[in-house]
């Protein structure tokens, strides 16, 4: 353990406190908040600290899922299995009913992908049940355009990020007013590395899907990122299915998630390889490597 | 970096530090070289640097382009807001508050000083100590960084010379005498070259300190909690209403200084009654004792109405009410702080209103005098204020405690944080 004698806090402590702090601002500060839950280890992360910022009651907000329908299985199985194990609330909307009522229309083409088509069915979610504050579990050192988010992040009543509009945030003060129509996105580990969350989930022994450790599927390369083989990838003239032993870093849609070639099978591993590893873990989505700024386009339009 | 695989970083502290430097001292080039010299640089973050570099028509990678932001900043060569950075070696976790110099530099600043435990400010060799050393210092100063560490930047300029490092230490030192008690450190480098941020430099060898990187491990922060006066903010209360649970009624919050333990007297305030801590619960696990900046949640021994906003403090060290209150204020917004202006106002986990009885002096950020003469306050302006809460607030002086002696003031008609305030 920590020193307790002379007042230590290990980075691990400190990080969850001040998470669980702004969780419970949300829960004190909203009427009504969501989870926005990916299936990925930071939005499992995100609601373990939620448990335990609320323990022994339950996470007095629901989680949602905005299912691309494009997931891995393992996500979906994961899922149900997770909000029973910590006890939550599950809203579920997918984006083929945005598609099927005409909200939005699938892209074309081999590169095809949803993740953009996300944004509007959680923004239909938002205005449905009308949540004002919606969690999520973006860190700042993902990406350029996340380093200077805020842990509450003002949206207006169009759901737009104006990067220049953002309200200071000193000593540990947050400022949740809002007017009417208008939401926060709220970042509870902002601060955190994906070191750090690696870390935490070994500390805290966080059951997490089973596709983040190394096993066999098949693939195929496509513009040196190795994508997982499924019914809605179309191969490219001269790209050919082939067996590899790969593991996840992120998880998302899987039209636009990379593996990585890895053995790593416990914890211990991943986090020697994250240790190692030359590629940030954005490195392997390809919906961030579209232009320079992309994530702070999508982010602008209201993406999570 | 694979020192990581070990169970060391358990173990590993956080250290948030925030630089200053006025536009073109060195600090955005610092800041890269600090991450690259680390190991904290990624293959693709580089590629991507240095492909922009080259676009740009630099002939080496600049390194100062890791922490540009975003996109209109990247477009106009200049970064406007606070961006958060992260490393880590094997000893600590580092959070950088990256604030850039320029015009909104004082908002920036202070919002990146609010939760800093170290300051690094740069100076130019060329140049030395300027004016705007002077406001750096002073809001340090001001928003009580615990350290500061005086990064003497350019040195190869300067042909690594000790009598001009030696000359701006003695002029720094001469006007930081006037300020508070500032826990000061200098440092020779180069950021361009690296001498002395990771590594040692050779070319100045009769520097005997630790290179930055050294010491940002190394320094004693452990001092910097405060450890007197145990105050607990009340954020939430958790009442499960289960069949396991159910009496349960457990105070939420985030310790904002000093110690509890399990069985100390305690007073809840503005309530006034006395308790006994009864347990102290992390997520289902029973603590002997919590300290700052922890998260946990009380239950009391007796039954006592309490809620969001209210204020749980060790018995043996009480705050008194007070509805009138002096503040030093550093204004974030464009819209004039308004004398006689009622502003919603944010205190711990309180809100409540307060009124602008009177702006006392602005601060003259570059001569540091006190104004009493042009008294509008505008956006980055700092000044003396006093006010008048609503309801009588326990609070402490900012001295005292950081957390409990803070505030901001929020403009009731279009909900932005306008102000911060500290408690004099
Ligand atoms: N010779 C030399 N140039 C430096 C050094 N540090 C920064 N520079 C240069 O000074 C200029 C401004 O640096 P930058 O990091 O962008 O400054 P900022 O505005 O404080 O972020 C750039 O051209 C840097 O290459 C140094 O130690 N030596």
């Amino acid at each position: 353990m920590t020193h307790m004698n002379d007042y230590k806090l290990s980075h691990l402590k400190e990080l969850e406190s001040e998470s669980i702090y702004i969780l419970r601002e949300v829960a004190a500060q909203f009427e009504n908040p969501v989870l926005l839950f990916s299936g990925g280890k930071d939005s499992i992360v995100v609601s373990w600290l939620a448990r335990k910022a609320f323990w022994p009651a339950r996470i007095p907000f629901p989680l949602m899922h905005i299912d691309t329908g494009h997931n891995f299985e393992e996500t979906i199985s994961y899922r149900d299995w997770w909000v029973d194990r910590i006890g939550a609330k599950l809203i579920v909307r997918s984006v083929q009913d945005s598609i099927d009522q005409g909200r939005v229309a699938e892209e074309k083409g081999v590169n095809a992908s949803r993740n953009a088509l996300q944004t509007v069915t959680l923004l239909d979610a938002i205005s449905e049940y009308k949540f004002d504050a919606a969690i999520g579990g973006a860190r700042r050192d993902e990406e350029k355009a996340r380093a200077k988010e805020r842990f509450f992040s003002h949206r207006d009543e169009f759901s737009q990020w104006d990067p220049r509009n953002q309200r200071p945030e000193l000593w540990n003060l947050f400022n949740g007013r809002k007017s009417q129509g208008e939401h926060f996105r709220v970042f509870p580990i902002s601060n955190w590395t994906e070191m750090d969350v690696w870390q935490y989930i070994q500390q805290e022994k966080i059951e997490i899907p089973s596709i983040y450790f190394t096993h066999e599927r098949e693939c195929f390369v496509r513009d040196q990122v190795i994508y997982a083989h499924s019914s809605f990838m179309q191969l490219k003239p001269g790209e050919k299915v082939e067996r590899k032993r790969v593991r996840f870093r992120t998880i998302g849609d899987m039209s636009c998630t990379g593996a990585v070639s890895s053995d790593a099978s416990t914890l211990d591993e991943i986090i020697e390889e994250v240790a190692s590893s030359r590629v940030t873990e954005r490195g392997s989505r390809i919906d961030d490597k579209r232009s320079e700024a992309a994530m702070e386009d999508r982010k602008k339009a209201g993406y999570f | 970096m694979s020192d990581f695989s070990s169970e060391a970083y358990l173990e590993t502290e956080l250290l948030r530090f925030t630089t200053a430097g006025s536009v073109d001292d060195g600090k955005s080039t610092l800041i890269g070289r600090l991450l690259y010299d680390s190991k904290s640089i990624f293959e693709d973050q580089y590629e991507s640097i240095r492909a922009s570099s080259e676009k740009r028509g630099e002939d080496y990678v600049n390194l100062a382009l890791l922490t540009d932001g975003l996109r209109a900043e990247r477009e106009q060569g200049i970064t406007i807001d606070v961006a958060y950075r992260y490393f880590a070696t094997p000893y600590r976790k580092f959070i950088i508050a990256d604030t850039p110099g320029h015009i909104q530099y004082t908002r920036n600043m202070v919002t990146g000083a609010s939760t800093a435990n170290v300051a690094l400010i740069l100076i130019d060799a060329r140049k030395g100590v300027i004016e705007q050393t002077k406001r750096h210092t002073y809001i340090a100063s001001l928003l009580r960084i615990p350290h500061v560490v005086v990064c003497v930047n350019k040195m190869d300029l300067v042909g690594y010379s000790e009598d001009v490092y030696q000359s701006i230490q003695r002029d720094y030192k001469a006007f930081a005498a006037g300020m508070e008690k500032l826990d000061l450190h200098f440092i020779p480098i180069s950021a361009l070259k690296g001498d002395n941020v990771v590594d040692q430099s050779v070319l100045m060898d009769w520097y005997k300190g630790p290179a930055l990187l050294s010491l940002l491990e190394h320094i004693d922060i452990t001092q910097d909690k405060n450890l007197s006066g145990a105050r607990f903010p009340v954020q939430y209360v958790i009442r499960p209403m289960s069949a396991d649970y159910h009496d349960y009624r457990g105070y939420a919050g985030r310790i904002a200084g000093g110690v509890f333990k399990k069985g100390d007297r305690v007073r809840v305030l503005p309530s006034g009654f006395s308790s006994r801590i009864k347990s102290i619960d992390s997520a289902g696990e029973e603590l002997e004792l919590a300290y700052a900046p922890m998260s946990v949640t009380l239950t009391l021994e007796d039954e006592i109405d309490i809620s969001r906003g209210d204020l749980i403090v060790a018995e043996t060290e009480v705050p008194e009410p007070k509805q009138d209150i002096e503040l030093m204020i550093c204004w974030l917004a464009e819209k004039k702080l308004q004398a006689g202006g009622r502003y919603v106002m944010r205190h711990t986990s309180k809100e409540l209103r307060c009124v602008v009885k009177e702006i006392r002096y602005k601060v003259n950020i570059s001569t540091l005098d006190n104004e009493e003469t042009d008294l509008t306050i505008g956006l980055n302006d700092i000044a003396r204020i006093s006010i008048r809460t609503s309801q009588p607030l326990y609070a402490d002086s900012y001295a005292y405690n950081r957390n409990t002696g803070s505030l901001i003031l929020i403009d009731e008609a279009s909900n932005v944080t306008v102000g911060a305030g500290m408690i004099v």
